[in-house]
């Protein structure tokens, strides 16, 4: 098994303390930071890791913290994003309630390196009971002088606040979560500017997600060319993947970037293949919102190369063979998962989550629901599957913010790639809305 | 100043210009249909995405083509920009693609709906949509609210432009509407029923570009391709409203009073309720003569410069003279020539 960067410890009695953490290398990386660091240092061994933002859209960290501008006189604020809702993925959760001092030594060297000098975790409203781990922890943080005024005597300050949302998705996106911080409705906001330029309380702002933050650790205890050397070529690290659905042994993974897919499935190691000895159907590979794949594509890509766990090989193809890293929630379905009713059930959660801002989502996601409904439960017609096509093609790209795309994608990969089962829906409703019915035919593979 | 193409056209804008205005410089067919934005109103627009266009060159810096197609309201022009709109097949499809989504939970109800003939909706569907549907589903319908007894909200006609939220948020100092619910269920709505009291609230009326917010003093009481705008003012002591308008006549009554509006249906001034529902009599106010339409929609079509007669003439004569000429307008009557 791969080395684990940011979860080693995570199963030893009271980690969750201050003391018990501190005692197994914790906060190294501050007094690190703070003590024999500049700030630019510190931005720059980020930079030397590779690292890739962590929340889906996998962007180069270091880059991102060093697009960030800087005027004279004007507050910058670093904000955590901790509103994980991709159905799929709960990674985060997990990291925050069993090692929140872990993100907390994240926010105080990121904070450091981008000289903000209050900073903010916006965590999901559903995960109130980790709302609580993560403030009691802080309140030790500050007890034990990590945060405050005059950090560790080396001159910075720094204040971190914990904020609920109020349990909608869209909060993910970084703006909106910005908005929502400001205390007004979720709703993203039109780009440019971007955060990096006008963010929270319209001054310049970063948005990472928990793991991207937690990364830092490692990187700046062992140095940035270090975590490179982990990982295949552009995807350095270490990354937690959260494997659920028809798995022997569905949980969290920390893998080394670069793992093939067939082993995390099927090796004892991670997953340990399909229950109940049945057949892999498909796999969505990052979250709900990237392509799926059906299992000859996700085990090999179209040229016939081994697929592995990175940013690169699962792209590879574009959307026609390939999908997404995304934010690491892997969902494996067997030969008796229904597409058409996946795909319905994803689509109805984005009908659900769409802001309302913009007329494509607004409107298109609740016709696309409505219209895989309708398959699914045998009424449809051969048009509809052409229409699901056509509708999905309307809203990708053509909305303020990634959900419209979130929710065009998942529909319009499942029809290029099951097209035959939707077919099936509609030629043979009986048996396609019979209990338990799945279609066992072949896939589109190009 | 920076120098851009427009669908071929080459222009120049201040710096700082959004595409659209730029555009609207240049005029004519080529300007972006907007449905959402509006000049007047600090941090509208990119809602709607009826304005998307292509820009095939950033700029003069920096040449590359933006990979997205862009809201023309809310991007602001650079030097050397090449910018594609009518002249773009995929800008052409997706705006079609605009108007079926906008038209899907649409009442489609114009027969009976106050603002047809001067609704963007209309215009943006007759310009650029098709005329049958693929949706076969039930329309999305909302719950009622009253929100007092000038304005009329509609809420199964909203299109959601944000435009009046802007408007209650921008022009009166208490907030007392605003969006509630998410996606195809959001709503405007002014929680718990509040009625809305406010001297500037008519102008919501205004700026909805559908039938979602509409006079109640008008309410079904003419179409108003067969009303005659009249420019008129009055010595307004509202703070704020300088009592310049538009009087909407139905022989010599005044039907409704409206802010004047430009060539794109902006508001020029914001006008008070005591100007827009109180003041229904001629007698009230100075005329100036008959408001040009110079926007391209279906109140257009009448050319209302030739049959307007000049209703202070109309009210010294007989009403079977009046009639007469509301049927037959064979001539312009005194000094309406400007």
């Amino acid at each position: 098994m791969g080395r684990k960067l940011l979860t080693e410890h995570i199963n030893v009695e009271g980690i969750n303390t201050f003391e018990v953490y501190r005692k197994h290398g914790g906060y190294r990386s501050v007094e690190k930071a703070l003590k024999t660091m500049t700030p630019d240092e510190v931005v720059e061994e980020v930079k030397k890791s590779g690292l890739r933002g962590r929340g889906g859209a996998g962007f180069p960290t270091g880059m991102k913290w060093s697009f960030l501008a800087k005027p004279e006189g004007v507050p910058r604020y670093l904000v955590c994003n901790a509103d994980e809702s991709e159905p799929g993925t709960f990674k985060d959760r997990q990291l925050m309630s069993k090692l929140p001092h872990l993100l907390i030594e994240g926010m105080i060297t990121g904070s450091y390196a981008l000289g903000a000098r209050t900073s903010y975790i916006y965590i999901r409203g559903e995960l109130l009971y980790v709302l609580r781990i993560l403030e009691k922890a802080i309140a030790e943080a500050y007890a034990a002088g990590f945060l405050g005024e005059n950090i560790l005597g080396s001159g910075y300050s720094l204040d971190l606040h914990v904020h609920p949302g109020a349990g909608a998705y869209i909060c993910g996106e970084e703006t909106a979560l910005l908005e929502s911080l400001e205390g007004k409705r979720g709703n993203p906001r039109n780009k440019p500017p971007f955060p990096a330029v006008q963010g929270l309380y319209a001054r310049p702002t970063v948005v990472n997600n928990v793991e991207t933050i937690a990364a830092v650790v490692p990187i700046i205890n062992e140095g940035g060319d270090e975590y490179a050397k982990l990982g295949v070529g552009k995807s350095t690290g270490t990354k937690l993947i959260s494997a659920c659905g028809h798995l022997n042994k569905p949980g969290i993974y920390e893998i080394e970037l670069g793992v093939p897919v067939e082993e995390f499935i099927y090796s004892d190691e991670y997953c340990g293949g399909i229950w109940k000895g049945r057949d892999l159907k498909a796999v969505v590979a990052g979250g709900s919102s990237v392509p799926i794949l059906p299992k000859e594509l996700i085990l090999k890509t179209a040229a016939g190369e081994n697929r592995l766990m990175t940013y690169e090989s699962l792209s590879d193809g574009g959307f026609v063979t390939g999908t997404m890293l995304g934010s690491g929630g892997f969902i494996a379905m067997d030969e008796t998962t229904c597409i058409v009713k996946n795909t319905w059930n994803f689509s109805r959660f984005y009908h659900h989550e769409s802001c309302g801002q913009c007329s494509p989502c607004r409107e298109g996601t609740g016709w696309m629901e409505k219209v895989l409904h309708r398959l699914e439960h045998g009424h449809g017609s051969m048009h509809d599957i052409d229409l699901l096509v056509s509708v999905a093609k309307q809203i990708e790209g053509n909305t303020i913010c990634p959900l419209g795309e979130a929710a065009a994608w998942p529909v319009a990969a499942a029809v290029r790639h099951f097209r035959h089962e939707f077919e099936w829906h509609v030629t043979h409703p009986k048996e396609a809305t019979a209990p338990g019915a799945a279609y066992r035919g072949p896939a589109v593979l190009a | 100043m920076a120098k851009i193409t427009f669908d071929g056209i080459e222009v120049e804008v201040p710096d700082g210009t959004t595409i659209l205005n730029a555009a609207r410089q240049i005029g004519g067919s080529i300007v972006p249909p907007a449905m959402c934005y509006y000049t007047p109103l600090k941090g509208s627009g990119g809602k709607c995405r009826a304005c998307l266009v292509k820009v095939s060159a950033g700029s003069a810096k920096d040449p590359r083509p933006m990979p997205k197609l862009v809201a023309s309201c809310i991007t602001t022009v650079q030097d050397g920009m090449v910018v594609e709109n009518t002249i773009n097949q995929q800008v052409m499809d997706v705006r079609k693609g605009i108007v079926e989504m906008l038209l899907i939970n649409h009442p489609l109800d114009c027969p009976v709906c106050d603002q047809a003939g001067e609704c963007s909706l209309q215009d943006f569907a007759f310009e650029h949509g098709v005329s049958t549907t693929r949706y076969e589903e039930e329309r999305r319908t909302f719950e009622k609210i009253d929100i007092g007894p000038l304005i009329q909200l509609h809420m199964t006609r909203c299109i959601l432009c944000y435009r009046c939220v802007y408007t209650a948020d921008q022009l009166t100092p208490e907030r007392v509407h605003g969006v509630l619910g998410r996606g195809d269920a959001s709503e405007i709505g002014t929680y718990i029923e509040n009625i809305i009291d406010n001297e500037f609230s008519g102008n919501v009326i205004d700026v909805c570009p559908v039938g979602a917010l509409t006079d109640k003093t008008f309410r079904f009481k003419q179409r108003v391709w067969f009303t005659k705008p009249v420019d008129a003012h009055r010595d307004c002591t509202t703070d704020k409203c300088n009592g310049r308008v538009t009087l909407w006549y139905k022989g010599k009554d005044v039907l409704r009073v409206t802010a004047r509006k430009d060539a794109y249906g902006e508001v020029k001034e914001w006008i008070c309720n005591t100007c827009r529902f109180d003041k229904k009599e001629t007698s009230d106010w100075v005329l100036e003569g008959p408001a040009h339409i110079s926007r391209a929609s279906v109140i257009a079509q009448n050319h209302y410069e030739l049959p307007v007669v000049n209703p202070q003439v109309i009210q010294d004569l007989p009403e079977s003279t009046t009639r007469e000429l509301e049927r037959n307008p064979p001539l312009r009557l005194g000094g309406l020539n400007n």
